[in-house]
């Protein structure tokens, strides 16, 4: 049996992004942006009969969804940790589980204090996908995500010939399209030489090559296809979906190839699910922690070859009427850190017609992606209809 | 007064107790399969290739090549803020697996992938032996 068009994405919520969450909760925020969602899906909250937990960002567990939300016969409930992986890993999950008639709504809330609670470089090695690097690199100094990426950048970097600047168009493009969004936390323009000037952080990463902590949630409901007829909102049919997981898992300085992440697995099972090729992919939201991750996964998707990611990117290519329209809400770089969900949120919003400003005109086909952690990679091909 | 915060140390497991003593010792200790021979790092339980859990050490020749670098600059942690900027190397090593260690004496202009480069060893200031690279030659 195949998961394409078995499911669709009903519902989509968001809280504000554009200040810090003024002490709410995580879990106060994940409700706020659950109800949005549930809403959104033309659904009361009893209806729910799933939840999967990306990431388990500010340790809440389904118990606490039944308890506030008042659902009375949850079927399903689990969780899928791979960091920014996840969000789209739970896409995959409540996908099967509405196929294999499991449950029927099921809600998947993500959400953080990333700004005003912990940050996430004293966080990283309590986790246990980090023990590897936490007892073997963290002592000479390799304590944070940004070191651990940037050699990947560095060998790309030396190998094809990639620059700097290359990396600043996604940046700067990025941040054009969170200006054009109404809920983004970064809100000022940026240029090329912006980018240059900011300081550097793991070399060759600088501050504009990275994303923002932030506050705030997510939350999207996966229906059955069958039910999403009656939706209120037009509807978005998850046609593809793969998880692939990167060689080493554990260390990047153990991976055989550097530049290669898990998602070069899992997109060309994604494309044959959906029965399209990234030809065909009119608008893609892509996980962006970091500028050089986005060029990356660009090549392991297949929109280029390994290597031509920095000459793909350039010229405006990723902006609303280049050749392929990136992260048009903001990214992580721009709008908010919210793991990847908001670039799920973002995706649907842009396949239903709804994105406003930053719309790609008769967008009726998307990918939205998903990066976790030391490579862990997610793709969804999600399709008006 | 405050306290000076500590370098994160190693949590040593029944797996890489030999590596870190190694290394205490003035020797980077790499496991090897002691039924097929194949060499591992990071230290962990079983063979990959063969499944097996027998494990026996070798020394590691010793020399290395540059796979990758970064340059930290961004202070992470408290207790390496006073060595900022510093470069962190990736390295080949010929045995098959890779390391990353800090580079001394030169800087990341004269690195180059491919680079060959010796592995040292020397005491991080707390009592703990890390490994370090330097470019071989000159």
């Amino acid at each position: 049996m195949s998961l394409s068009g078995q499911a669709a994405v009903t519902g989509i919520g968001e809280t504000d992004y554009r200040r810090d969450a003024g002490g709410r909760s995580v879990l106060r925020l994940q409700l706020e942006a659950s109800l949005a969602a549930i809403a959104d899906a033309g659904l009361a909250p009893r209806e729910i009969d799933g939840i999967v937990l990306p990431m388990g960002t500010g340790g809440t567990v389904a118990e606490d969804f039944v308890t506030n939300l008042g659902i009375p016969d949850l079927r399903l409930s689990t969780t899928t940790p791979l960091g920014g992986a996840g969000a789209v890993a739970a896409v995959q999950c409540a996908v099967a589980a509405v196929a294999a008639g499991l449950c029927r709504h099921v809600l998947l809330p993500l959400g953080r204090t990333g700004r005003t609670g912990s940050r996430i470089g004293a966080r990283i090695h309590q986790m246990p996908q980090f023990r590897t690097v936490g007892e073997f690199e963290a002592p000479v100094g390799a304590l944070a995500p940004a070191q651990y990426y940037a050699p990947m950048a560095r060998r790309h970097m030396e190998l094809y010939g990639t620059t700097s600047r290359q990396l600043a168009e996604i940046a700067v493009t990025t941040r054009r399209h969170a200006i054009l969004n109404g809920n983004a936390s970064m809100t000022g323009p940026m240029t090329i030489e912006d980018h240059q000037a900011s300081r550097l952080i793991a070399d060759p990463l600088r501050l504009l090559d990275c994303s923002l902590e932030s506050d705030g949630a997510a939350a999207v409901v996966v229906s059955a296809a069958e039910i999403a007829r009656d939706a209120p909102r037009p509807r978005v049919l998850v046609t593809g979906v793969a998880e692939g997981h990167p060689d080493s898992p554990s260390a990047i300085t153990q991976r055989p190839d550097l530049t290669r992440l898990g998602l070069a697995k899992a997109a060309p099972r994604a494309f044959a699910m959906a029965g399209v090729t990234p030809a065909d992919i009119q608008v893609a939201e892509i996980y962006d922690c970091f500028t050089y991750i986005v060029l990356c996964q660009i090549e392991d998707l297949g929109f280029c070859a390994k290597g031509e990611g920095g000459a793909f990117v350039e010229g405006g290519a990723l902006g609303l009427g280049g050749r392929l329209p990136v992260n048009t809400h903001g990214g992580l770089l721009s709008q908010s850190h919210m793991a990847g969900m908001n670039h799920v949120v973002e995706l649907v919003r842009q396949l239903r017609g709804e994105a406003g400003a930053a719309q790609v005109e008769g967008a009726s086909l998307g990918l939205v992606t998903g990066y976790g952690d030391l490579g862990d990679g997610t793709v969804a091909i999600m399709a008006r209809g | 007064m405050t306290e000076m915060p500590r370098k994160p140390l190693p949590e040593p497991s029944g797996e890489s107790r030999p590596y870190w003593e190694g290394l205490a010792a003035g020797r980077l200790m790499l496991q090897r399969c002691a039924a097929c021979g194949r060499i591992r790092h990071y230290p962990r339980p079983l063979c990959d290739a063969c499944h097996s859990f027998e494990t026996g050490w070798v020394a590691a020749s010793g020399e290395a090549s540059v796979q990758s670098w970064t340059v930290a600059h961004h202070p992470y942690h408290p207790a390496f803020r006073g060595e900022l900027p510093y470069t962190l190397v990736t390295a080949d090593l010929p045995e098959g697996v890779r390391l990353v260690a800090q580079l001394r004496d030169a800087g990341p202009e004269a690195l180059r992938l491919g680079a060959p480069l010796r592995i040292g060893i020397e005491e991080n200031g707390e009592g703990q032996a890390l490994p370090v690279l330097r470019l071989a030659g000159g």
